[in-house]
Protein backbone atom coordinates (compact mmCIF):
# COMPACT_ATOMS: atom_id res chain seq x y z
CA UNK A 1 0.00 0.00 0.00
CA UNK A 2 1.24 3.34 -0.93
CA UNK A 3 -0.79 5.51 1.48
CA UNK A 4 -0.61 5.39 4.88
CA UNK A 5 -3.40 6.33 7.52
CA UNK A 6 -2.48 9.98 8.56
CA UNK A 7 -2.07 10.04 12.70
CA UNK A 8 -4.90 11.58 14.47
CA UNK A 9 -3.55 12.33 17.25
CA UNK A 10 -2.73 16.27 17.14
CA UNK A 11 0.61 16.50 18.64
CA UNK A 12 1.71 14.28 15.87
CA UNK A 13 0.51 16.41 12.90
CA UNK A 14 4.03 17.34 11.74
CA UNK A 15 4.22 13.59 10.59
CA UNK A 16 4.75 13.56 7.25
CA UNK A 17 1.37 12.92 5.44
CA UNK A 18 1.68 10.33 2.27
CA UNK A 19 -1.41 10.01 -0.55
CA UNK A 20 -0.81 8.51 -4.02
CA UNK A 21 -3.58 10.62 -4.91
CA UNK A 22 -3.25 14.57 -4.78
CA UNK A 23 -6.45 15.88 -3.87
CA UNK A 24 -7.52 19.33 -3.61
CA UNK A 25 -8.59 20.94 -0.21
CA UNK A 26 -12.51 21.64 0.10
CA UNK A 27 -14.33 23.78 2.45
CA UNK A 28 -16.86 21.17 3.85
CA UNK A 29 -20.43 22.77 6.33
CA UNK A 30 -21.39 20.83 8.59
CA UNK A 31 -24.79 21.73 10.37
CA UNK A 32 -26.14 23.72 12.19
CA UNK A 33 -28.83 20.52 11.21
CA UNK A 34 -26.66 17.76 11.84
CA UNK A 35 -27.98 14.67 13.77
CA UNK A 36 -23.99 14.25 15.25
CA UNK A 37 -23.75 18.06 15.97
CA UNK A 38 -26.53 17.48 19.05
CA UNK A 39 -28.23 20.82 18.59
CA UNK A 40 -28.07 23.49 16.83
CA UNK A 41 -23.82 23.32 15.97
CA UNK A 42 -22.31 24.67 12.68
CA UNK A 43 -18.38 23.08 11.98
CA UNK A 44 -16.86 24.58 8.88
CA UNK A 45 -14.21 21.71 7.95
CA UNK A 46 -11.10 22.40 5.57
CA UNK A 47 -11.12 19.25 4.23
CA UNK A 48 -8.32 16.95 1.76
CA UNK A 49 -9.65 14.14 0.79
CA UNK A 50 -10.79 12.74 3.67
CA UNK A 51 -8.57 14.74 5.79
CA UNK A 52 -9.61 17.35 8.17
CA UNK A 53 -7.07 20.02 8.08
CA UNK A 54 -8.87 21.97 10.37
CA UNK A 55 -12.17 22.86 12.10
CA UNK A 56 -14.03 26.17 12.77
CA UNK A 57 -17.14 26.00 15.31
CA UNK A 58 -19.53 28.30 14.91
CA UNK A 59 -22.24 28.64 17.10
CA UNK A 60 -24.85 31.34 18.59
CA UNK A 61 -27.83 29.73 16.90
CA UNK A 62 -29.57 29.54 20.21
CA UNK A 63 -28.53 32.71 21.69
CA UNK A 64 -31.13 34.36 23.55
CA UNK A 65 -29.38 36.48 26.03
CA UNK A 66 -29.90 35.02 29.04
CA UNK A 67 -27.68 36.91 31.47
CA UNK A 68 -29.76 39.94 30.11
CA UNK A 69 -32.86 38.53 31.55
CA UNK A 70 -30.77 37.92 34.87
CA UNK A 71 -30.96 41.57 35.14
CA UNK A 72 -34.42 42.08 34.78
CA UNK A 73 -35.92 39.40 37.32
CA UNK A 74 -35.17 38.24 41.30
CA UNK A 75 -32.81 35.11 41.40
CA UNK A 76 -35.93 33.23 42.63
CA UNK A 77 -37.83 34.10 39.45
CA UNK A 78 -34.65 33.58 37.10
CA UNK A 79 -34.39 29.84 38.37
CA UNK A 80 -36.39 28.93 35.75
CA UNK A 81 -34.02 30.28 33.09
CA UNK A 82 -31.09 28.69 34.17
CA UNK A 83 -32.35 24.68 33.41
CA UNK A 84 -33.29 25.94 29.81
CA UNK A 85 -29.62 26.66 29.42
CA UNK A 86 -28.13 22.96 30.35
CA UNK A 87 -31.94 21.00 29.77
CA UNK A 88 -30.26 17.39 30.24
CA UNK A 89 -29.21 18.77 33.91
CA UNK A 90 -31.93 20.81 34.73
CA UNK A 91 -31.70 20.02 38.49
CA UNK A 92 -27.65 20.84 38.42
CA UNK A 93 -27.92 24.35 37.11
CA UNK A 94 -30.76 25.27 39.53
CA UNK A 95 -28.43 24.16 41.89
CA UNK A 96 -25.52 25.99 40.45
CA UNK A 97 -27.58 29.20 40.58
CA UNK A 98 -29.21 28.81 43.83
CA UNK A 99 -25.58 28.78 45.74
CA UNK A 100 -24.27 31.61 43.89
CA UNK A 101 -27.08 33.25 45.71
CA UNK A 102 -26.76 31.72 48.96
CA UNK A 103 -23.08 32.63 48.77
CA UNK A 104 -23.92 36.25 48.23
CA UNK A 105 -26.78 36.59 50.64
CA UNK A 106 -25.88 34.78 53.15
CA UNK A 107 -28.82 32.77 53.30
CA UNK A 108 -29.16 28.88 55.16
CA UNK A 109 -30.23 26.14 53.49
CA UNK A 110 -32.28 23.51 56.20
CA UNK A 111 -30.22 20.24 56.41
CA UNK A 112 -33.14 17.42 55.08
CA UNK A 113 -32.94 19.95 51.72
CA UNK A 114 -29.48 19.66 51.13
CA UNK A 115 -29.62 16.65 51.63
CA UNK A 116 -32.44 16.39 48.74
CA UNK A 117 -30.59 18.94 46.37
CA UNK A 118 -27.38 16.68 46.62
CA UNK A 119 -29.60 13.45 46.17
CA UNK A 120 -31.45 14.68 42.83
CA UNK A 121 -28.04 16.72 41.49
CA UNK A 122 -26.99 12.87 41.30
CA UNK A 123 -29.63 11.54 40.09
CA UNK A 124 -29.73 14.29 37.24
CA UNK A 125 -25.73 13.70 36.87
CA UNK A 126 -26.67 9.79 35.52
CA UNK A 127 -29.89 11.25 33.19
CA UNK A 128 -27.81 13.21 31.90
CA UNK A 129 -24.98 10.37 31.43
CA UNK A 130 -27.54 8.26 29.56
CA UNK A 131 -28.02 11.05 27.44
CA UNK A 132 -24.13 11.09 26.56
CA UNK A 133 -24.00 7.59 26.53
CA UNK A 134 -26.99 6.60 24.41
CA UNK A 135 -26.63 9.65 21.91
CA UNK A 136 -22.40 9.16 21.33
CA UNK A 137 -23.96 5.73 20.62
CA UNK A 138 -25.79 6.54 17.65
CA UNK A 139 -23.19 8.69 16.66
CA UNK A 140 -20.85 5.67 16.31
CA UNK A 141 -23.50 3.56 14.80
CA UNK A 142 -24.95 1.92 17.23
CA UNK A 143 -28.01 1.79 18.12
CA UNK A 144 -29.58 -0.53 20.72
CA UNK A 145 -27.91 1.06 23.34
CA UNK A 146 -29.33 4.00 22.96
CA UNK A 147 -33.07 2.41 23.86
CA UNK A 148 -31.32 0.59 26.86
CA UNK A 149 -30.40 3.95 28.29
CA UNK A 150 -33.60 6.14 27.48
CA UNK A 151 -35.31 2.77 29.35
CA UNK A 152 -33.23 3.76 32.23
CA UNK A 153 -33.49 7.26 32.25
CA UNK A 154 -37.33 7.17 31.71
CA UNK A 155 -37.35 5.49 34.95
CA UNK A 156 -35.71 8.85 36.43
CA UNK A 157 -38.00 11.31 34.81
CA UNK A 158 -40.54 9.72 36.70
CA UNK A 159 -38.95 10.09 40.15
CA UNK A 160 -38.20 13.49 39.48
CA UNK A 161 -41.84 13.59 38.14
CA UNK A 162 -42.94 12.07 41.48
CA UNK A 163 -41.28 15.33 43.16
CA UNK A 164 -41.62 18.00 41.18
CA UNK A 165 -44.03 17.19 38.66
CA UNK A 166 -41.94 18.07 35.70
CA UNK A 167 -39.45 16.03 33.54
CA UNK A 168 -37.02 18.48 31.77
CA UNK A 169 -37.73 21.90 33.23
CA UNK A 170 -37.39 21.29 37.36
CA UNK A 171 -37.21 24.61 38.92
CA UNK A 172 -36.70 22.13 42.22
CA UNK A 173 -34.15 23.52 43.55
CA UNK A 174 -34.45 27.17 44.09
CA UNK A 175 -32.77 29.61 46.45
CA UNK A 176 -32.94 28.93 50.10
CA UNK A 177 -33.74 25.03 49.82
CA UNK A 178 -36.24 23.25 47.13
CA UNK A 179 -39.59 23.62 46.29
CA UNK A 180 -41.15 20.92 47.96
CA UNK A 181 -40.32 18.13 50.08
CA UNK A 182 -40.41 14.55 49.09
CA UNK A 183 -43.24 12.53 48.35
CA UNK A 184 -43.96 9.60 50.74
CA UNK A 185 -42.83 6.41 50.10
CA UNK A 186 -39.61 8.47 47.72
CA UNK A 187 -36.72 6.78 49.38
CA UNK A 188 -38.38 2.98 48.85
CA UNK A 189 -38.74 3.80 45.40
CA UNK A 190 -35.70 5.42 44.81
CA UNK A 191 -33.55 2.72 46.78
CA UNK A 192 -35.74 0.31 44.30
CA UNK A 193 -34.68 2.41 40.89
CA UNK A 194 -31.16 2.06 42.21
CA UNK A 195 -31.05 -1.91 42.93
CA UNK A 196 -32.68 -2.27 39.56
CA UNK A 197 -29.83 0.28 37.45
CA UNK A 198 -26.58 -0.41 39.08
CA UNK A 199 -26.42 -3.80 37.31
CA UNK A 200 -27.59 -2.26 33.81
CA UNK A 201 -23.98 -0.12 33.71
CA UNK A 202 -22.51 -4.10 33.07
CA UNK A 203 -24.62 -4.19 29.76
CA UNK A 204 -24.09 -0.74 28.87
CA UNK A 205 -20.18 -1.97 29.28
CA UNK A 206 -20.61 -5.44 27.39
CA UNK A 207 -23.13 -3.89 24.88
CA UNK A 208 -20.92 -0.80 23.60
CA UNK A 209 -18.06 0.02 25.84
CA UNK A 210 -15.99 -2.96 24.92
CA UNK A 211 -17.59 -3.51 21.32
CA UNK A 212 -14.70 -4.27 18.84
CA UNK A 213 -16.11 -1.52 16.55
CA UNK A 214 -16.57 1.24 18.71
CA UNK A 215 -13.53 1.05 20.43
CA UNK A 216 -11.81 1.34 17.40
CA UNK A 217 -13.90 4.38 16.48
CA UNK A 218 -13.29 6.53 19.67
CA UNK A 219 -9.94 4.93 21.01
CA UNK A 220 -6.68 6.67 20.19
CA UNK A 221 -9.02 9.80 18.14
CA UNK A 222 -9.05 13.20 19.02
CA UNK A 223 -6.26 13.07 22.13
CA UNK A 224 -5.76 16.17 24.71
CA UNK A 225 -2.94 16.11 26.76
CA UNK A 226 -3.41 16.73 30.27
CA UNK A 227 -1.38 20.39 30.06
CA UNK A 228 -3.23 21.29 27.39
CA UNK A 229 -6.88 20.15 28.86
CA UNK A 230 -5.95 22.39 31.80
CA UNK A 231 -4.11 25.26 29.52
CA UNK A 232 -8.05 25.66 26.92
CA UNK A 233 -10.02 25.78 30.90
CA UNK A 234 -11.49 22.51 29.92
CA UNK A 235 -13.70 20.82 32.87
CA UNK A 236 -15.75 17.43 33.88
CA UNK A 237 -15.23 14.50 32.17
CA UNK A 238 -13.40 15.82 29.49
CA UNK A 239 -11.03 16.88 31.47
CA UNK A 240 -11.00 13.76 33.92
CA UNK A 241 -10.89 11.82 30.81
CA UNK A 242 -7.31 13.59 29.48
CA UNK A 243 -6.05 11.84 33.18
CA UNK A 244 -6.46 14.84 35.26
CA UNK A 245 -8.16 13.71 38.80
CA UNK A 246 -9.65 16.90 39.45
CA UNK A 247 -14.04 17.28 40.62
CA UNK A 248 -15.35 19.90 42.38
CA UNK A 249 -17.08 17.61 44.56
CA UNK A 250 -13.82 17.05 46.05
CA UNK A 251 -11.61 19.57 45.35
CA UNK A 252 -13.57 22.60 46.61
CA UNK A 253 -16.48 20.75 48.73
CA UNK A 254 -20.14 22.75 48.46
CA UNK A 255 -23.35 21.75 50.35
CA UNK A 256 -22.49 18.44 51.71
CA UNK A 257 -20.61 16.54 49.21
CA UNK A 258 -17.45 16.19 52.07
CA UNK A 259 -19.74 14.03 53.79
CA UNK A 260 -19.81 11.34 51.35
CA UNK A 261 -17.51 8.47 50.57
CA UNK A 262 -16.98 8.36 46.26
CA UNK A 263 -14.04 7.93 43.91
CA UNK A 264 -13.47 10.23 40.45
CA UNK A 265 -12.86 8.15 37.99
CA UNK A 266 -10.13 9.17 35.20
CA UNK A 267 -8.78 7.96 31.85
CA UNK A 268 -6.60 5.18 31.84
CA UNK A 269 -4.00 4.11 29.43
CA UNK A 270 -5.33 0.68 27.15
CA UNK A 271 -3.91 -2.62 28.25
CA UNK A 272 -4.34 -1.91 32.13
CA UNK A 273 -7.69 -3.84 34.10
CA UNK A 274 -11.01 -3.43 31.77
CA UNK A 275 -9.83 -1.06 29.37
CA UNK A 276 -9.59 -2.03 26.18
CA UNK A 277 -6.19 -2.17 24.12
CA UNK A 278 -5.91 0.82 21.42
CA UNK A 279 -6.94 3.34 24.13
CA UNK A 280 -4.60 6.34 24.94
CA UNK A 281 -5.24 8.98 27.78
CA UNK A 282 -7.22 11.42 26.61
CA UNK A 283 -8.91 10.02 23.68
CA UNK A 284 -12.59 9.69 22.72
CA UNK A 285 -12.98 6.86 24.49
CA UNK A 286 -11.52 7.73 27.91
CA UNK A 287 -14.16 11.01 28.07
CA UNK A 288 -16.63 8.58 27.27
CA UNK A 289 -15.80 6.02 29.62
CA UNK A 290 -15.36 8.47 32.49
CA UNK A 291 -18.97 8.89 32.37
CA UNK A 292 -20.10 5.34 32.36
CA UNK A 293 -17.59 4.98 36.13
CA UNK A 294 -18.79 8.48 36.81
CA UNK A 295 -23.12 6.93 37.09
CA UNK A 296 -21.33 4.33 39.78
CA UNK A 297 -19.93 6.89 41.69
CA UNK A 298 -23.23 8.71 41.92
CA UNK A 299 -25.62 5.25 43.02
CA UNK A 300 -23.00 5.58 45.78
CA UNK A 301 -23.55 8.96 46.83
CA UNK A 302 -27.19 8.75 46.42
CA UNK A 303 -27.35 5.51 48.56
CA UNK A 304 -25.51 7.31 51.24
CA UNK A 305 -27.81 10.28 50.80
CA UNK A 306 -31.16 8.02 51.48
CA UNK A 307 -29.38 6.05 54.49
CA UNK A 308 -28.53 9.75 56.26
CA UNK A 309 -31.45 12.03 55.34
CA UNK A 310 -33.23 13.95 58.52
CA UNK A 311 -36.37 13.07 59.02
CA UNK A 312 -38.70 16.06 57.72
CA UNK A 313 -39.30 18.77 60.04
CA UNK A 314 -42.54 20.47 60.04
CA UNK A 315 -41.26 23.95 61.30
CA UNK A 316 -38.36 24.67 59.44
CA UNK A 317 -39.38 22.87 56.49
CA UNK A 318 -37.12 22.01 52.86
CA UNK A 319 -37.12 25.66 52.10
CA UNK A 320 -35.75 29.65 53.93
CA UNK A 321 -38.97 31.61 53.83
CA UNK A 322 -36.82 34.07 53.26
CA UNK A 323 -36.02 33.11 49.44
CA UNK A 324 -38.71 35.56 47.91
CA UNK A 325 -37.62 38.72 50.00
CA UNK A 326 -33.56 38.54 50.02
CA UNK A 327 -31.81 41.88 49.12
CA UNK A 328 -28.85 41.39 47.01
CA UNK A 329 -25.58 43.46 48.90
CA UNK A 330 -23.48 45.87 46.60
CA UNK A 331 -21.19 42.89 46.08
CA UNK A 332 -20.09 40.06 44.03
CA UNK A 333 -19.63 36.44 43.94
CA UNK A 334 -18.47 33.73 42.00
CA UNK A 335 -19.34 29.96 42.39
CA UNK A 336 -19.21 27.02 40.73
CA UNK A 337 -20.34 23.40 40.78
CA UNK A 338 -19.65 20.32 39.09
CA UNK A 339 -22.39 20.11 36.67
CA UNK A 340 -22.56 16.14 34.19
CA UNK A 341 -20.67 18.26 31.34
CA UNK A 342 -18.34 20.05 33.77
CA UNK A 343 -17.88 22.98 36.01
CA UNK A 344 -20.80 25.16 35.77
CA UNK A 345 -19.70 28.74 37.36
CA UNK A 346 -22.78 31.47 38.21
CA UNK A 347 -21.21 35.26 38.73
CA UNK A 348 -23.77 37.06 40.25
CA UNK A 349 -23.04 41.19 41.44
CA UNK A 350 -25.73 42.58 43.25
CA UNK A 351 -26.16 46.34 44.18
CA UNK A 352 -28.36 46.62 46.98
CA UNK A 353 -31.60 45.98 45.44
CA UNK A 354 -33.67 42.63 45.03
CA UNK A 355 -32.74 42.26 41.31
CA UNK A 356 -29.06 41.85 40.18
CA UNK A 357 -26.77 43.64 38.46
CA UNK A 358 -25.24 41.01 36.52
CA UNK A 359 -25.23 37.85 36.21
CA UNK A 360 -23.28 35.55 34.02
CA UNK A 361 -23.19 32.10 33.71
CA UNK A 362 -19.75 29.96 32.64
CA UNK A 363 -20.87 27.18 31.02
CA UNK A 364 -19.02 23.92 30.85
CA UNK A 365 -19.86 22.74 27.32
CA UNK A 366 -19.56 26.79 25.98
CA UNK A 367 -15.51 26.33 27.71
CA UNK A 368 -15.19 22.45 26.56
CA UNK A 369 -16.03 23.39 23.15
CA UNK A 370 -13.21 25.85 22.22
CA UNK A 371 -11.09 22.70 21.97
CA UNK A 372 -12.67 21.80 18.83
CA UNK A 373 -10.80 23.83 16.66
CA UNK A 374 -7.40 22.17 18.42
CA UNK A 375 -8.80 18.65 18.59
CA UNK A 376 -10.62 18.71 14.90
CA UNK A 377 -7.60 18.56 13.08
CA UNK A 378 -5.37 16.65 11.25
CA UNK A 379 -8.19 13.99 11.72
CA UNK A 380 -10.45 11.71 9.70
CA UNK A 381 -13.69 13.17 8.11
CA UNK A 382 -15.57 10.39 10.32
CA UNK A 383 -13.16 11.61 13.80
CA UNK A 384 -15.49 14.86 14.01
CA UNK A 385 -18.48 12.91 14.82
CA UNK A 386 -16.70 10.97 17.59
CA UNK A 387 -14.54 14.16 19.29
CA UNK A 388 -17.84 16.90 19.10
CA UNK A 389 -19.77 13.57 20.40
CA UNK A 390 -17.33 12.81 23.73
CA UNK A 391 -17.03 16.15 24.60
CA UNK A 392 -21.31 15.83 25.37
CA UNK A 393 -22.06 19.37 24.53
CA UNK A 394 -25.52 21.03 25.19
CA UNK A 395 -25.96 23.70 23.05
CA UNK A 396 -29.02 25.14 24.70
CA UNK A 397 -26.14 26.33 27.38
CA UNK A 398 -23.10 27.04 25.14
CA UNK A 399 -25.34 29.71 23.38
CA UNK A 400 -27.41 30.65 26.42
CA UNK B 1 -1.57 31.15 50.43
CA UNK B 2 -3.72 33.50 51.66
CA UNK B 3 -5.13 36.69 49.70
CA UNK B 4 -3.75 39.29 51.32
CA UNK B 5 -0.37 37.15 51.14
CA UNK B 6 -1.04 37.50 47.04
CA UNK B 7 -1.35 41.18 47.50
CA UNK B 8 1.10 41.40 49.38
CA UNK B 9 3.51 39.76 46.23
CA UNK B 10 1.28 42.25 44.13
CA UNK B 11 1.76 44.87 45.65
CA UNK B 12 5.59 44.62 46.51
CA UNK B 13 5.96 43.79 42.54
CA UNK B 14 3.90 46.01 41.21
CA UNK B 15 3.75 48.93 43.19
CA UNK B 16 0.81 51.72 42.16
CA UNK B 17 -0.70 49.19 39.42
CA UNK B 18 -2.43 47.20 42.45
CA UNK B 19 -5.11 49.93 42.64
CA UNK B 20 -7.27 48.19 45.18
CA UNK B 21 -7.82 45.32 46.90
CA UNK B 22 -11.25 44.46 47.98
CA UNK B 23 -10.43 42.05 50.90
CA UNK B 24 -14.05 42.24 53.06
CA UNK B 25 -15.92 41.05 49.58
CA UNK B 26 -17.44 38.35 49.48
CA UNK B 27 -15.14 37.02 47.23
CA UNK B 28 -11.77 39.39 47.70
CA UNK B 29 -10.57 40.76 44.35
CA UNK B 30 -8.31 42.99 43.28
CA UNK B 31 -8.39 45.76 41.02
CA UNK B 32 -5.33 46.19 38.62
CA UNK B 33 -4.33 49.16 36.75
CA UNK B 34 -5.45 48.44 32.93
CA UNK B 35 -2.07 49.91 31.12
CA UNK B 36 0.24 47.18 33.57
CA UNK B 37 -2.01 44.54 33.15
CA UNK B 38 -0.65 42.83 30.31
CA UNK B 39 3.10 42.51 32.94
CA UNK B 40 0.50 41.72 35.82
CA UNK B 41 -0.84 39.07 33.97
CA UNK B 42 2.13 37.52 33.02
CA UNK B 43 3.53 37.62 35.98
CA UNK B 44 0.34 35.61 37.86
CA UNK B 45 0.78 32.86 35.07
CA UNK B 46 4.43 32.40 34.82
CA UNK B 47 5.98 33.19 38.53
CA UNK B 48 6.68 30.41 40.58
CA UNK B 49 4.54 31.65 43.70
CA UNK B 50 1.71 32.23 41.46
CA UNK B 51 1.39 29.94 38.75
CA UNK B 52 -2.23 30.35 37.83
CA UNK B 53 -2.65 27.82 35.23
CA UNK B 54 -6.37 27.65 35.20
CA UNK B 55 -8.80 30.32 34.15
CA UNK B 56 -12.03 29.93 35.46
CA UNK B 57 -14.00 32.76 34.06
CA UNK B 58 -13.77 36.07 32.05
CA UNK B 59 -16.74 38.42 33.22
CA UNK B 60 -17.42 41.47 31.52
CA UNK B 61 -19.49 44.20 33.82
CA UNK B 62 -21.26 47.50 32.98
CA UNK B 63 -20.36 50.02 35.86
CA UNK B 64 -22.56 52.71 34.33
CA UNK B 65 -22.59 54.88 37.57
CA UNK B 66 -18.66 55.39 36.99
CA UNK B 67 -18.98 55.55 33.16
CA UNK B 68 -16.71 52.34 32.82
CA UNK B 69 -16.51 48.58 31.60
CA UNK B 70 -14.65 45.96 33.68
CA UNK B 71 -13.68 42.37 33.16
CA UNK B 72 -13.67 40.08 36.00
CA UNK B 73 -10.78 37.20 35.58
CA UNK B 74 -11.68 34.48 37.86
CA UNK B 75 -8.05 32.63 37.96
CA UNK B 76 -7.27 29.37 39.80
CA UNK B 77 -3.71 27.55 40.59
CA UNK B 78 -4.07 23.86 40.28
CA UNK B 79 -2.13 20.95 42.58
CA UNK B 80 0.26 19.18 40.78
CA UNK B 81 -0.97 16.99 38.06
CA UNK B 82 -1.94 13.69 39.36
CA UNK B 83 -4.37 10.30 37.72
CA UNK B 84 -4.64 9.05 41.46
CA UNK B 85 -4.62 11.80 44.09
CA UNK B 86 -7.35 14.26 44.27
CA UNK B 87 -6.32 17.42 42.89
CA UNK B 88 -7.68 20.63 44.45
CA UNK B 89 -7.14 24.60 43.60
CA UNK B 90 -4.23 25.50 45.36
CA UNK B 91 -4.96 29.39 45.51
CA UNK B 92 -7.55 31.44 43.65
CA UNK B 93 -7.94 34.19 42.54
CA UNK B 94 -10.31 37.47 41.15
CA UNK B 95 -9.13 40.46 39.20
CA UNK B 96 -10.50 43.11 38.06
CA UNK B 97 -9.47 45.67 35.14
CA UNK B 98 -11.78 48.71 34.42
CA UNK B 99 -11.46 50.13 30.93
CA UNK B 100 -13.20 53.61 29.78
CA UNK B 101 -16.61 53.21 28.37
CA UNK B 102 -16.11 55.12 25.67
CA UNK B 103 -13.25 53.54 24.10
CA UNK B 104 -13.08 50.42 26.57
CA UNK B 105 -9.73 48.44 25.71
CA UNK B 106 -8.12 46.07 27.73
CA UNK B 107 -4.88 43.68 26.87
CA UNK B 108 -5.69 40.01 25.44
CA UNK B 109 -4.82 37.32 27.36
CA UNK B 110 -5.41 34.76 25.12
CA UNK B 111 -1.94 34.02 24.73
CA UNK B 112 -1.32 33.18 28.96
CA UNK B 113 -4.45 31.29 29.07
CA UNK B 114 -5.78 29.65 25.81
CA UNK B 115 -9.23 29.84 27.58
CA UNK B 116 -9.42 33.68 27.45
CA UNK B 117 -10.15 33.20 23.41
CA UNK B 118 -14.04 32.23 23.63
CA UNK B 119 -14.41 34.03 26.69
CA UNK B 120 -12.77 37.30 25.57
CA UNK B 121 -14.58 36.79 22.09
CA UNK B 122 -17.70 36.68 24.20
CA UNK B 123 -16.88 39.74 26.54
CA UNK B 124 -16.43 41.68 22.77
CA UNK B 125 -19.72 40.43 21.45
CA UNK B 126 -22.24 41.05 24.10
CA UNK B 127 -20.28 44.05 26.18
CA UNK B 128 -18.13 45.40 23.30
CA UNK B 129 -15.02 45.31 24.91
CA UNK B 130 -11.80 45.08 22.69
CA UNK B 131 -9.09 43.03 23.60
CA UNK B 132 -5.59 44.23 21.50
CA UNK B 133 -3.63 41.05 20.65
CA UNK B 134 -6.21 38.84 20.38
CA UNK B 135 -5.97 36.16 17.37
CA UNK B 136 -9.37 36.26 16.29
CA UNK B 137 -11.94 38.89 18.06
CA UNK B 138 -15.30 38.38 16.04
CA UNK B 139 -18.52 38.07 17.58
CA UNK B 140 -19.67 34.80 18.68
CA UNK B 141 -22.94 34.62 19.77
CA UNK B 142 -25.02 37.55 18.00
CA UNK B 143 -24.69 37.39 14.02
CA UNK B 144 -22.10 39.30 12.21
CA UNK B 145 -24.24 42.32 11.23
CA UNK B 146 -25.78 42.89 15.02
CA UNK B 147 -25.43 46.40 15.92
CA UNK B 148 -24.72 47.37 19.63
CA UNK B 149 -23.64 44.93 22.98
CA UNK B 150 -26.80 43.98 24.34
CA UNK B 151 -25.08 43.63 27.73
CA UNK B 152 -24.44 47.19 28.31
CA UNK B 153 -26.67 48.98 30.45
CA UNK B 154 -27.64 51.31 28.10
CA UNK B 155 -28.27 48.94 24.92
CA UNK B 156 -31.51 50.08 23.12
CA UNK B 157 -33.22 46.82 21.57
CA UNK B 158 -33.64 47.02 18.56
CA UNK B 159 -37.21 47.67 16.15
CA UNK B 160 -36.45 45.23 14.02
CA UNK B 161 -33.67 42.51 12.23
CA UNK B 162 -34.10 41.79 8.48
CA UNK B 163 -37.92 41.78 8.53
CA UNK B 164 -38.32 39.96 12.10
CA UNK B 165 -40.15 42.92 14.66
CA UNK B 166 -38.10 43.13 17.73
CA UNK B 167 -39.25 45.56 20.66
CA UNK B 168 -42.85 47.53 19.87
CA UNK B 169 -42.72 50.78 20.96
CA UNK B 170 -45.17 50.16 23.13
CA UNK B 171 -43.00 47.92 25.03
CA UNK B 172 -40.50 50.63 24.83
CA UNK B 173 -42.32 52.93 27.00
CA UNK B 174 -42.50 50.13 30.03
CA UNK B 175 -40.36 50.60 32.86
CA UNK B 176 -38.34 47.19 32.39
CA UNK B 177 -36.69 49.34 28.94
Amino acid sequence: MADTIAPTNPADASAPRQADVRTEEMLVNMGPQHPSTHGVLRVVLRTDGEMVLQSVPHIGYLHRCAEKIGENVAPYQYVPYTDRMDYLAGMNNNQAFALAVEKLTGLEVPERAQYIRVMFAELNRIASHLVAIGTYGLDMGAFTPFLYCFREREMLLDLFESACGARLTYSYITIGGVTDDLPDNFVDVCSEFLDYFEPKVDDYNNLLSYNHIFVKRTGGVGVISAEDAIRFGLTGPVLRGSGVKFDLRKAKPYEIYDRFNFDVPVGLSGGTGEIPRGVVVGDCWSRYYVRVKEMIESVKIIRQCLRDIPAADEKEGVCNKKCKTVKLPDDEVYMEIENPRGQLGFYVKGDGSAIPARVKARGPSFCNLCVLEYAGKNCLLADIPAIIGSMDVVMGEVDR
Amino acid sequence: MSFEEICQILKSQFGDAIEETAVDSCRPYVIVSNDKWTEVATFLRNDSRMAFDFLQCISAIDLLADDKLACVYDLAAMSPLSATENMSYVRELAVRVVTDRNNPQIASVAHLWAAADWHEREAYDLMGIDFPGHPNLERILCPDDWVGHPLRKDYAHPLEYHGIPGTTEHELKSPRH
